[in-house]
Formats: structure tokens, C-alpha cells, sequence
């Protein structure tokens, strides 16, 4: 699928763009909410077409790590970020680039699913108009339902409030809503967090379906779930007295979870852990 | 914990216990928990009685009226000379006048507020908004007779600079300081009822690249429509409402013409006026206040009617 290209210098990244970039290349990044720093030392490259997962314990900074990726923890007062991500050769953070352009290429699905309080339809067609979608928008809003396997449960009531949907049809929702974008990579929060086993496990496989296509980062706190779904895990935890979140082990999921070098990823992901 | 074989309970299992203590509760609990319910019922009875009171006497008075004057004559007629001789029971100047002063007052408070409470919630940051609110509120605790006279004697002359032929008492200026009256309870409500929607929303409309201005527009002023028309209703039904302002500066003509630039009566300023003259309590001269109330109570409460409707209709509920 991929070619490994002497570009990467870390052995396990296999996924690179045709230029030969990892879709996601962070380097030394930190951020601040406030006077403290939340994370910090984070260098680590993430394949394009794949799955990457990022585990670690409860407040260890998943979430904040994540957003970085696409800007959304701008929106908080206060937020500060050092650093640069290089997403296809791009730093994300250059004084230049616009952080609505950056979430228009990289899409999100949050931990609660947050479906608009408007029909199906028209969550699925919000993406495309705020592009000023021209083509045919009945047939956009299929392909992208039918790519998050929600088209055959969906199709009769598409006009219907997105709330009458059960929860895991709600987060295919957002998926299938984050994907009429056309982004190139999908971030998600803990996107199972709030669905029951059967849910989760449509969401799972429906990630590995669109792997082939997009480029997708998860966080979870469900260990089993890393070793299901990714093709690399980073492992964060807190350093400094438990303030500053840094991800100390990243590498081939199934290195991580039979041979972690680091001894507190084993501690971790062998339940010893907190 | 010590683990007991099977069999063999602990100590206390097997002795008998003593029986639960019953269940009823005390009678002075219920008579006490009774008396409370009935306290806050007859609280919630005296508003509702009232209303009803004022109901029956509007209702009342306005059919006795009804009988010395035709409805046709009341609702259709162009002139409104009730204490002439002979007198005339048009009703029609004075609800141009309400119309005219309301809709003067809407077409400053409702854009106006609803900017200021989209600038509150989305735009301004959270000290700015701690300090704009309260000052807001401050506005809407000025008692309206302060505006009254500053429309009659800062807004009316500033007109006048501007269109030499306004007359001393005219319904623009009334129109115009009962719309800024009016802001703080459009921005205050619209406010509260787009802060209410949940910051979820917020983050999935930006994660799908929207900007700051089509995460307001296209996500958080429609899923708050229920509050903002909420919030216009009852702008609006405040504006048919208001007496003090227009009674000083809106001027007491009941010539029906369209020209906010000149003196206008509308019905709240009638009501006033001749409910605070020498008029017999028992003439139909004096019953035309009571007609015109009824009129004005049917007029915002099939505005309210109407805003439930639309609201039915295009409310988002979310959860």
C-alpha cells in the first residue's frame, strides 16, 4: 500500500505520503492552558493511512494531544502551543496558515456523539455547504452515509431528527458528517466511549474500512480497543510531579503490547497500572 | 475480610433480628406536607384569579360598550372623536399609532439586541461580558418616564435638526427611545438562550471547518430560535404594552395618518389619558377604555398564539 522511504528515519512508521512525509510530524511539541505546561517533549511521526491510537491513564493529556492536530484547542481562552506539526510536510502552526482550512483537511468525532439538532440530511450536508458545495447534494449525502455504513439504517428517514437515531447511530453520524468534508485525516476522541460492545464494535470496523482511505488517530482509555483497532500506539502518561503529559513509548501496536521497552508501558498495558 | 466456610454465617445471621420499624409515616408529617402544597397553591391560585378578574371585568365592560356601539363601527371606523359631539368610535388611529410606535421600536430593538446577544455569547470574552451585562440590565431598570422626557427632549429636537417638519410631538422619536428601552431584555434573553446551547455543538460545527461567524449563524442562532423568539414575542408584546414614553411624547392626535414624524395617539395613551379624566364612570365615553384594553389584550395574546405555533414548528430540540 505504502513505501517506505528513507525520509522516515523511524523503522516502524511505514505509512508516507507520495512525497515521502508521515502525514503527521510532530516535533518537540508543548502546550500551555494557562501558566503550566500540559504537555510537553512530544516528537513522534504518524503514518498516513493507517491507524494510530494514543493510550495512557485518565488526565494524562489524550484529548489535549489530539486536538493540537487540528487547532481546536485554540477555541480555549488561554491556550498556548510551542512546537510545530508537520502534517504532509506542512508545520500546522505556521503564522500563515488559517485553523478553519486546517479543520476542513483534518476532521473530528468527539467522545460524546454531537450530532446538529436538524435532520439527518442536513448534519450530513453542513460540511459541504459551509464549502459552497455546487454538485449534487442528494448523492453526496449517500455516498458519505453509505461510507459510514449508515446509509441502509437511514436511507427511509433522512429527514428525520438526527436525535430519533439510537447513540452508536448517532456517532456514525458524526463520522459519516466529518468525512462529507473530504478530509484527509480523522481525528477521534474517544469515539466509543459513550456506546454499548455492539456499537463500539461497528465503529471499529468501520474504522478499519475507512483506513484504507484516510489517515485516522484515535484516543482511547480502552486498552483492548488499541490492540483491536491500530496499527501504532503511543503511549502517553504524566511526568513532573503528575502535571505534564509527554508520550514516553510510541511504536507497532502489537511491539507496544507484547514487548514494550518502557517500563511503565508495561505496567500499563498489562492492567498493573493505577 | 475473613472468608466464612459455606454454612457457617456470621453470628449475628442467625440470631433473630429485631422487627423493621413500620413504614407509615407520622401524621403530623402529612398534615404538614398537605398544608405546604396547599400555601403554594393558593400562591399560584392569586395570580391566576387576578388574571382572570382582569379578564372578566375587560370582557364585561367592553360588551356594555359593545352595546351602545357597533363592532363594525368600533373595529372598521376611521375617526376616533369619542369625547366630541357627536362623538365617533374608530378605532383605527389608534391602533395605526401602536403600530406605528411598535413597529418603530422593533425595527431598533430587535436587530440591535439580537446582534448585542450574539456579541455577548459568541464573540466577547468572558470579563468583557461580566462587566456589558449588568450595564445592559442597567438600562432596562430606568424607569420609563426618564425615557419619556428624553425622547421629548433630546431625541425629538435632534429630529427636528434633521427633518425641520417634526412636529414637537411626534411617534418616531417614542418609537425610537422605547426601541433602545427595549434592547436589554432582547440581548439579555437571546443571550441566555444561546449560552444554553451546549458547547458540543460548538466544537463539532468548527471541527468541520466552520468559521466563528457560520458556527453562530448556522449552528448556535438556530438551535437557540425557541429563547431569541421567545425573547422578540415578548419584545414585541412590551412595545403594544408601553404608555409612559408615548403618553409624554408620542402626542395625543387621532387623525389616522401614517406619518411618524407627526403626534400620534396610540391605544395605551388613550387608556391613560382618559382613564385619568373626568369622564362619568358610566358613560360610553368612558367604556372606550375598556374596549380598547379588550382589543389590545386580543392583539398580543393572537401574537403569542402565533409565536407558539412557529414555534412548534421550527424549535431544534437537542439534548
Amino acid at each position: 500500500m505504502t513505501v517506505l522511504t528513507p525520509v522516515l528515519s523511524t523503522p516502524p512508521l511505514v505509512g508516507a505520503d507520495a512525497d515521502g512525509h508521515a502525514a503527521f510530524d510532530v516535533r518537540d511539541l508543548k502546550f500551555w492552558y494557562g501558566p503550566a505546561p500540559a504537555l510537553k517533549d512530544i516528537t513522534l511521526q504518524i503514518p498516513a493511512r493507517q491507524i494510530t491510537a494514543i493510550i495512557g491513564p485518565s488526565g494524562c493529556g489524550k484529548s489535549t494531544f489530539i486536538r493540537c492536530f487540528n487547532r481546536m484547542n485554540e477555541l480555549v481562552p488561554g491556550a498556548r502551543v510551542e512546537g510545530q506539526i508537520l502534517f504532509h510536510g506542512q508545520n500546522l502552526y505556521a503564522p500563515a496558515v488559517d485553523p478553519v482550512e486546517v479543520r476542513r483537511r483534518i476532521g473530528m468525532v468527539f467522545q460524546k456523539p454531537n450530532p446538529f439538532p436538524q435532520s439527518i440530511y442536513d448534519n450530513i450536508a453542513y460540511g459541504p455547504r459551509l464549502n459552497g458545495f455546487k454538485g449534487n447534494m442528494d448523492e453526496f449525502v449517500e455516498r458519505s452515509l453509505r461510507q459510514a455504513v449508515l446509509w441502509d439504517e437511514v436511507k427511509d428517514k433522512l429527514r428525520q431528527n438526527a436525535y430519533t437515531l439510537s447513540g452508536g447511530q448517532q456517532q456514525r453520524l458524526c463520522i459519516a458528517r466529518a468525512l462529507a468534508v473530504e478530509p484527509d485525516a480523522i481525528l477521534m476522541d474517544e469515539p466509543c466511549s459513550a456506546l454499548d460492545p455492539i456499537a463500539t464494535l461497528k465503529i471499529e470496523e468501520l474504522m478499519h474500512e475507512l483506513a484504507v482511505n484516510y489517515t485516522i488517530i484515535i484516543v482511547t482509555h480502552n486498552m483492548q480497543q488499541a490492540a483491536r483497532v491500530s496499527d501504532i500506539t503511543a503511549m502517553m502518561m504524566l511526568v513532573d510531579d503528575h502535571r505534564t503529559g509527554t508520550v514516553i513509548e510510541v511504536g507497532e501496536t502489537q511491539t507496544i503490547f507484547t514487548r514494550p521497552k518502557d517500563k511503565r508501558t508495561e505496567d500499563y498495558v498489562t492492567g498493573r497500572f493505577g | 475480610m475473613d472468608v466464612q466456610p459455606m454454612g457457617a454465617l456470621p453470628e449475628a445471621v442467625n440470631t433473630l433480628s429485631p422487627a423493621p420499624p413500620a413504614l407509615t409515616g407520622t401524621v403530623r408529617r402529612r398534615i404538614s406536607e398537605g398544608a405546604i402544597a396547599g400555601a403554594l397553591f393558593l400562591c399560584a391560585a392569586v395570580s391566576i384569579l387576578t388574571t382572570a378578574g382582569i379578564i372578566g371585568v375587560l370582557v364585561f365592560e367592553a360588551f356594555e360598550f359593545l352595546r351602545a356601539v357597533p363592532l363594525a363601527d368600533f373595529l372598521l371606523g376611521r375617526v376616533w372623536t369619542p369625547l366630541f359631539d357627536p362623538p365617533s368610535f374608530g378605532v383605527l388611529p389608534l391602533v395605526a399609532g401602536t403600530t406605528i410606535v411598535s413597529v418603530t421600536a422593533m425595527l431598533i430593538a430587535l436587530p440591535v439586541g439580537l446582534l448585542a446577544a450574539i456579541y455577548l455569547s459568541e464573540y466577547a470574552g468572558r470579563n468583557t461580558r461580566r462587566v456589558l451585562k449588568p450595564l445592559l440590565e442597567i438600562l432596562a431598570g430606568v424607569p420609563t418616564v426618564v425615557y419619556g422626557y428624553f425622547a421629548l427632549t433630546f431625541v425629538t429636537p435632534l429630529l427636528r435638526q434633521v427633518w425641520p417638519q417634526a412636529q414637537v410631538f411626534n411617534a418616531l422619536s417614542a418609537g425610537i427611545v422605547m426601541g433602545v428601552m427595549i434592547i436589554p431584555l432582547v440581548s439579555s434573553l437571546g443571550e441566555d438562550a444561546m449560552s444554553a446551547v451546549p458547547n458540543a455543538l460548538r466544537e463539532a460545527a468548527y471541527g468541520l471547518g466552520a468559521t466563528k461567524l457560520d458556527v453562530t449563524l448556522r449552528t448556535v442562532v438556530p438551535a437557540a430560535l425557541s429563547g431569541i423568539v421567545a425573547a422578540f414575542i415578548l419584545a414585541i408584546s412590551r412595545a403594544i404594552g408601553e404608555t409612559m414614553i408615548v403618553l409624554i411624547a408620542a402626542g395625543q392626535s387621532t387623525t389616522l395618518q401614517f406619518n411618524p414624524l407627526k403626534a400620534m395617539e396610540t391605544m395605551t395613551a388613550y387608556i391613560a389619558r382618559v382613564s385619568l379624566g373626568d369622564n362619568p364612570q358610566q358613560s360610553t365615553e368612558f367604556k372606550t377604555i375598556f374596549a380598547v384594553g379588550m382589543l389590545l389584550f386580543i392583539m398580543t395574546f393572537v401574537l403569542n398564539l402565533i409565536s407558539q405555533r412557529v414555534l412548534a414548528k421550527y424549535r431544534q430540540v437537542y439534548q
